[in-house]
């Protein structure tokens, strides 16, 4: 027996023809933290989900030997039955149920189907003692703050005789307190001979905790830097992170640069669930007439929240601060105030807040433009076919005709339909959210051509990234975003990944 | 040949619902031995029909928002009484009890549509309070009495019929004549369209297809009137109700708030963020229900010539039987006015002719149900199928 604990070997994946995994190999030793770090996007989550089981045997390829034994999961129940728990990014609790009767959940403590609930309060304080937690058992999870949640989370994974924990990105939503207190969680039990796998863009508690690190990119595995051995400040796994040759992954513009078309001064937004809470803090930035302007920052920065308060105040309580188009103060309170005022804002989920996915392509198409296709409010429906036929042919949507179902068109061509919405919409300023999300790499060509020429006839365009390849190959400018402030601009000069790194970690250590 | 499958195939659901409301009727046809048919009966269907085929059109466009009302049988009663106390106790004359009534309608629709669409109680709990609600004040306004009986004026539009300008036994000149007229306008505007998509050089049928249909649509309509025509004319009612149909297919079909209700019910989210005012559309959805429910309650109080606390209980059951069994959808954003209408015809004639062959109501309501859950699992079926 070796003193691995999990062995995975060759795991490749494919989305509907898109190869996420290719050929990665990966292994966990006993009682040891193993990193997992890679950019949004690299295969990282997918990963563990074949790991955890979320993927069945047989929707992936490779092996996987979990100790020395090789595992076919199903399903999560056969992957936490041998002692692997995952605890997602988003909690898996429920909010009106206690902590004993969440840690407990579909593992009951229970004779005959009838609940112990001494046996389960019990258990449950034992449990609540190994991970530092004070709280009554009775508590519900709704009033008890994400960082102990976090710790039930684990309780629960306790509960089933964890070997092997698998965290994805545990700390984004904590404060420093909290997060520390969870990876002194983690050396501790890895004392007690745990194993753990820990998912982070918080490189610093990655160089603090873990024992190895391994780095994935695009796919596949790119190294593992192992803690005393190689060196493994910051710098180092960045380098490992994103170094990829950018050649042509981006096609080529002459930037002509006009005047400020659009700007925002003092601009502040409060969580609408929570008033107290202010999500954006005092972000001033501006874009020009032919300009391609990136915000980068990793995901939970406020982009696109910071995006849709613009946009209409879709998102956000207590908004203040100015917006001005060509130098004149503009008052936006809804979605039709922003249209008419020539904004546009292309959504990071196409399919549950862009397209309606039972219409066809063509009333897709017109819906945020139908004033211009109607007479006192009726609807030219030849002018319409005409118009849809005519963004089908231009902007090369792959369909049996207009009239085809969105909800049936593959990725690339759904992003080109909610495209060809919002520049049949006519905007001066174009917003993109993570355009180019799930979507394959032809497509992404496709779309990134699209996205220079609209720049060329003059348009403003604000993309919003989490790959920064993209960022970097589509911007003329970017702006650095990190826990809803502004923490860096760079002109295309300055702009690198390490530098845009730097400004988030330097941005997250003094926060 | 191949582009007639295509075409059938696109519109399976509709065709269905219309080929099962065929069935339906010449089952019924042969089981009671030709009365379904008689023009006396067919008279009698439309007029007994008529208020959920009016509650059935308001449904539609709730339940395209992904939403159910289930206050309208309550609010008809309800309206139906005030009509009764305008119009009997304080002896208004007809127009404006029913301009009151109307009005009522649409302020007790604006009371449910602000809580609806602007607290976001859900649509449910909101109709299920104006269920209860409007049935106790209708109690409360009648004393628990029944008040008889309305006007002779007041009753024409659920029980007149269009007179006959040319007078004379035998057939009913003036129906023959609306189903002629009807013809030629439905044919002059065919044409229209078709020239009209010709100049864009988008796809139409072919010449022989086209006037397949044409013929085919004439010969119903005319049929149809002869039918009418053979016993008392055209029902006052049916024309409300064609006009409401028109109007309201329009609306879906044609005009940008009825593109903005379909997006509603399609994507609630995708449409606020393409500028949809999606508040504002609930709001109008439900005010326009109201309104709806008022005429119907209208309709069915001079039917019955009188208010009683009882009227329109379980209407709100058949009118959203009736959209369902249309091919609308639970979850929102599809379904036709036309396909409602079909779905409360269906309902309508099981109705009619179970009655006529002597079925206890027991019975009626068992079949009933069994037709609405067939009905909507035969559309789940096609749908999954169409997935695959």
């Amino acid at each position: 027996m070796t003193d691995n604990i999990l062995e995975m070997k060759d795991i490749s994946k494919a989305f509907s023809g898109v190869k996420v995994l290719k050929n990665v190999n990966l292994q966990a030793k006993r009682g040891e933290i193993l990193a997992l770090v890679g950019e949004n996007g690299a295969g990282k989550s997918t990963l563990m989900n074949v790991l955890s089981g979320i993927y069945a045997y047989g929707n992936y390829t490779g092996d996987i030997i979990f100790e020395g034994k090789e595992c076919r999961f199903k399903n999560i129940k056969d992957s936490e039955k041998i002692g692997i728990v995952i605890i997602h990014q988003e909690l898996a609790l429920v909010p009106y149920l206690s902590i004993a009767e969440n840690v407990f959940l579909g593992n009951e403590q229970a004779s005959n189907s009838i609940i112990d609930w001494n046996k389960t309060h019990t258990r449950t304080h034992e449990l609540l003692a190994r991970v530092g937690l004070k709280d009554d058992s009775n508590a519900l999870i709704k009033d008890i703050g994400v960082g102990k949640q976090q710790l039930v989370e684990i309780a629960k994974a306790l509960s089933k005789e964890v070997k092997l924990l698998i965290l994805d990105e545990p700390t984004a939503a904590l404060n420093d307190e909290d997060s520390d207190h969870l990876l002194n969680l983690l050396l501790e039990l890895k004392k007690q001979g745990i194993a753990c796998i820990i998912i982070s863009h918080k490189l610093n508690e990655v160089t603090k905790v873990a024992d190895r690190i391994t780095v994935i990119r695009d796919g596949s595995t790119i190294e593992t830097l192992v803690k005393g051995q190689d060196d493994i400040t910051e710098d180092r796994i960045i380098k490992g992170m994103v170094g990829r040759d950018l050649v042509d992954r981006y096609p080529k513009r002459n930037p002509q640069i006009g005047e400020i078309m659009f700007e925002v001064r003092d601009w502040e937004v409060f969580d609408p669930l929570n008033e107290d809470r202010k999500v954006i803090k005092n972000i001033n930035l501006n874009v020009k007439k032919g300009e391609v302007v990136g915000i980068a920052g990793l995901m939970g920065a406020g982009r696109t929240e910071f995006a849709t308060s613009i946009f209409g105040k879709v998102y956000g309580k207590k908004i203040s601060g100015k917006l001005l188009k060509e130098g004149k103060e503009v008052t936006i309170n809804n979605v039709s105030d922003a249209i008419a005022h020539g904004l546009a804002y292309v959504t990071e989920d196409r399919k549950t807040a862009g397209l309606i996915l039972i219409d066809d392509i063509k009333r897709n198409i017109s819906l945020a433009s139908l004033k211009k296709l109607s007479k006192n409010s009726v609807i030219d429906d030849n002018e319409e076919i005409q118009v849809a036929e005519d963004y089908r042919k231009m902007l090369n949507i792959k369909s049996t005709s207009i009239l085809q179902r969105t909800g049936d068109l593959s990725g690339g061509n759904q992003q080109k339909v909610v495209l060809s919405r919002w520049i049949f919409s006519d905007p001066d300023i174009l917003i993109l959210d993570e355009p180019t999300r799930g979507i394959d790499v032809g497509a992404k060509y496709e779309i990134y051509t699209i996205i220079n020429e609209l720049a060329i006839q003059g348009k403003s365009i604000i993309i919003i990234s989490s790959e920064l390849p993209e960022v970097l190959g589509m911007s003329d400018r970017v702006y650095v975003m990190n826990e809803g402030k502004i923490v860096g601009e760079l002109n295309k000069e300055s702009a690198s990944q390490e530098s845009i790194m730097k400004c988030i970690m330097q941005s997250s250590r003094e926060g | 040949m191949d582009k007639l499958k295509s075409i059938f195939k696109n519109n399976i659901r509709q065709y269905a619902m219309g080929i099962a409301l065929i069935s339906i009727m010449l089952l019924f046809q042969i089981l009671t031995k030709g009365i379904l048919l008689k023009p006396l009966n067919v008279t009698n269907l439309i007029l007994q029909n008529s208020y959920i085929l009016v509650l059935a059109i308001g449904m539609f466009l709730c339940i395209l928002t992904g939403n159910i009302d289930l206050s309208v049988g309550s609010v008809a009663a309800f309206v139906g009484a005030i009509s009764a106390i305008l119009a009997i106790r304080m002896k208004l004359p007809v127009i404006p009890t029913i301009v009151i009534s109307l009005l009522i309608g649409g302020l007790i629709g604006a009371w449910q549509g602000y809580w609806i669409a602007y607290v976001r109680i859900p649509a449910f709990i909101v109709t299920l309070a104006g269920m209860l609600i409007f049935r106790g004040l209708t109690l409360v306004i009648l004393k628990g009495q029944t008040i008889a009986p309305f006007p002779g004026s007041y009753q024409i539009i659920s029980s007149g019929f269009i007179a006959d300008f040319f007078g004379g036994p035998g057939l009913h000149i003036t129906t023959l004549l609306v189903g002629a007229v009807l013809s030629i306008y439905y044919v002059i505007s065919e044409l229209n369209k078709r020239k009209n998509t010709l100049k864009y050089k988008f796809e139409v049928l072919s010449p022989q297809l086209f006037a397949a249909k044409l013929l085919c649509i004439v010969i119903i309509i005319n049929v149809f009137t002869y039918w009418l025509a053979s016993y008392k004319g055209i029902p006052t009612v049916l024309v409300l109700l064609a006009i409401l149909i028109a109007i309201y297919t329009f609306i879906t079909n044609k005009t940008v708030p009825g593109r903005h209700i379909y997006a509603f019910g399609g994507n609630e989210k995708a449409a606020k963020l393409s500028g949809v005012k999606t508040n504002k559309v609930l709001f109008w959805v439900y005010v326009n229900m109201s309104v709806l429910a008022a005429l119907a309650g209208i309709v069915f109080a001079g039917r019955l010539n009188a208010a009683t606390p009882k009227a329109g209980v379980n209407f709100e059951l058949d009118a959203i039987a009736a959209c369902y069994i249309g091919g609308a959808s639970a979850s929102g954003g599809i379904g036709t006015v036309f396909g409602c209408i079909i779905g409360g015809l269906i309902m309508g004639v099981l109705n009619n002719g179970m009655s006529i062959l002597g079925i206890s109501i027991d019975w009626q309501q068992a079949i009933k149900g069994f037709v609405l859950l067939l009905a909507v699992a035969f559309d789940v079926y096609t749908k999954n199928k169409a997935r695959r």
